[in-house]
């Protein structure tokens, strides 16, 4: 049983860190759909600077780098450009499929050492809870560390207050003097190197190989994350425990020989996906009250 | 800084060239990545662009390699026209093979004349079912879309597999993964031409195709349908003045995106494989949504950016086996195409000039 649950929460650490860095960007009013591509990039930069340096914690540099570099070229034609965010995002995912491909081939079929687990002393002596919670590698740490930043920055902080205000009404900020594209790019960078963190975690510690499109959809599960989560960092970790907790099911039925075709059981996350988007859809206050107004619209500066 | 204005007049000259530029652009960006991964970029360009159109039954070939992307991209600029995101084409394409498949394998002894439409019919349902879900959900639920129709694709590859390794496998496939042949009577059959003879692979499914665009053209161009549709597009109040009801336009093009994806399912089945098998499609419907948007959402464009893009995809099983590329480079070829369009599009809707920021001199002139 504790297996169990370690593993669900191993499952949910790249979506709570894709999720929480797309939360940053739409959040500014931009919605970048190449979540996916961010963090096949983060997954092979990862993987590959770790079996080059021989050390897990370059890959999970690598994979910010990567993840924020890919975000970068998003923001130049989604903001640079103007370019349509929908449309840009998909040729992102596209892009960054292939180029990781292209980039991952001499590494397919090598291994990794994987990240080492972290045990913090005393607290993992707590019965029950102690392994459970503070026996894991630094990663899981971060995932809630950043959680908690986000949560402070968009409430208490002035730069969090411009980042909502850019999102809420582009116009009002740009008259009010504050730099709508720069905010934005910034967003979205952070958003790809949280994306590009999510993705490192797959080879670092999950999977320890590299495979073509190892995300398996992971990506577009965040984007959902963030309408489910109603644009609150604190929503994320609850979502992504719950799909880490469905993904696992599929797991766990094979091992105890339900009769299940397995293909069903794969289905489910993304079943999963829809039903909670409806949900969400059906109470509009609801999947209004945080969303932000600008969420998906062109800026143009100087026009 | 940049300062972006809007053209009041945007020349057909600029239109035209625009996806032009484009694809060189494209080209010299994907050399220079070639470069950078320590292949020779002019030989790789070679295998990509030249080597898969070399002989005259390639071109046929090239003709069976568009398609299922003509007829998958043809629905999809209905529903981009109207601003509705179906990027789940590739399921619905995937749901069109699987009932055509169903109809193929129940009634293998019906005749050629009974069999064939049932199949194209079965098909269009198939993809019709896969895009309702999305599209009534979002009518219903106002539900978004995208992360929908994109759900649904998995469901639908997972679906697929498991049919053809459970209750569809055939029993004497020892093991494969694969369904029954289709009877010869559930087959589209490859083009005589005269004089020639076969061309490659060439099937009648690519006159379909052909005809399937063409009559897409006339319907978004000549009738208040096709009107209706970009008028929910471009204005989708002026549009609700008119009596145009948004819901019945969400519905309309995704049905016609999931039927005509239904049928390039069935298409590429019969014409090409003759079973059902776990993959029926190779990113089909992901690679129609670039074709759409390098045909400018034009119907008759589709055929020719249904062309090129197939043509990336050839060289792409080329430079596989000739170069040793692994096969996702048409990828990184197929996302900074679609970067390059995007980009022309801004450059051609606005008049774009760089600026010293902070020019006083700017404040005086005016």
């Amino acid at each position: 049983m504790e297996a169990l649950i370690l593993t669900v929460l191993l499952t949910s650490v790249p979506l709570i860190f894709a999720a929480s860095g797309e939360l940053i960007a739409e959040r500014s009013g931009v919605l970048n759909l190449g979540v996916e591509g961010m963090m096949l990039m983060g997954a092979v930069s990862a993987f590959a600077a770790s079996s080059i340096f021989g050390s897990p914690y370059v890959g999970i540099l690598a994979g910010a780098v990567a993840g924020a570099l890919t975000a970068a070229v998003f923001a130049v034609f989604a903001l640079g450009l103007a370019t349509n965010q929908v449309a840009t995002g998909l040729a992102l995912t596209i892009f960054g499929a292939g180029l990781s491909g292209l980039v991952g081939a001499p590494f397919v079929g090598g291994t990794i050492d994987g990240l080492p687990t972290l045990a913090i002393p005393l607290l993992v002596d707590i019965p029950v809870f102690g392994n459970l919670l503070f026996n894991h590698d630094i990663m899981v740490y971060l995932s809630i560390g950043f959680i908690v930043i986000i949560a402070w920055f968009l409430t208490q902080t002035r730069a969090g207050l411009v980042l909502r205000a850019v999102g809420n009404s582009h116009d009002s900020a740009h008259a009010l003097g504050y730099q709508v594209l720069l905010v934005r790019f910034y967003a979205v960078s952070f958003g790809g190197m949280m994306a590009g963190l999510g993705g490192a975690y797959l080879p670092l510690v999950l999977t320890p190989h590299w495979s073509e499109g190892m995300t398996a959809g992971r990506g577009w599960i965040a984007l959902a994350l963030v309408v489910f989560a109603s644009w609150l960092p604190s929503r994320i970790l609850i979502g992504a425990l719950l799909f880490g907790g469905i993904t696992i099911m599929q797991l766990a039925g094979q091992a105890r020989g339900w009769t299940i075709p397995p293909q069903l059981l794969s289905m489910l996350p993304y079943i999963a996906t829809i039903v909670v988007l409806v949900i969400i859809a059906r109470n509009r206050e609801f999947a209004r009250a945080n969303s932000p107004a600008c969420l998906g619209q062109i800026f143009i500066q100087n026009k | 800084m940049i300062s972006m204005t809007p053209r009041k007049h945007i020349p057909l000259s600029r239109t035209l060239l625009t996806p032009v530029v484009s694809i060189v652009l494209t080209v010299i960006i994907g050399a220079m990545i070639f470069g950078l991964l320590d292949y020779n970029p002019l030989s790789a360009l070679y295998e990509f662009f030249v080597a898969p159109i070399s002989r005259p039954d390639q071109i046929g070939d090239l003709f069976v390699k568009a398609c299922p992307l003509i007829i998958t991209a043809t629905g999809l600029v209905f529903c981009y026209r109207a601003n509705i995101w179906n990027i789940g084409a590739e399921g619905q394409l995937i749901f069109g093979a699987i009932f055509s498949g169903g109809v193929a394998l129940a009634f293998p002894d019906w005749p050629a004349l009974i069999l064939m439409p049932s199949m194209v019919l079965a098909g269009m349902i198939g993809g019709i079912f896969w895009a309702m879900i999305p599209a009534l959900l979002k009518v219903r639920f106002n539900t978004n879309e995208i992360l929908v129709s994109l759900m649904l694709t998995y469901v639908a590859a997972l679906s697929i597999d498991w049919l053809v390794r459970g209750p569809w496998r055939d029993p004497m496939s020892f093991g494969f993964p694969l369904t029954k042949m289709y009877s010869d009577a559930a087959l589209i059959h490859r083009i005589e031409v005269p004089f020639v003879g076969m061309l490659g692979q060439l099937h009648w499914g690519v006159v379909g195709a052909l005809l399937f665009a063409c009559v897409a053209a006339f319907l978004l161009s000549r009738t208040i349908l096709g009107f209706q549709i970009k008028v929910m597009g471009d204005a989708p109040r002026a549009g609700r003045f008119a009596g145009f009801n948004p819901h019945v336009t969400t519905i309309g093009v995704m049905a016609i995106a999931g039927g005509a994806a239904g049928l390039a399912g069935m298409v590429e089945v019969s014409a090409s494989m003759g079973q059902l098998q776990p993959n029926v499609s190779f990113g089909y419907g992901f690679t129609a949504i670039i074709v759409a948007f390098l045909a400018r959402l034009n119907p008759l464009g589709v055929i020719f950016a249904g062309l090129i893009v197939a043509l990336a995809e050839l060289g792409g099983d080329n430079a596989q086996i000739v170069l040793g590329m692994p096969k996702v480079v048409t990828g990184v070829f197929k996302g900074i195409l679609l970067f390059m369009l995007l980009a022309g599009e801004t450059f051609n809707r606005y008049h774009i000039q760089w600026q010293r920021t902070g020019n006083k001199l700017n404040l005086k002139e005016k």
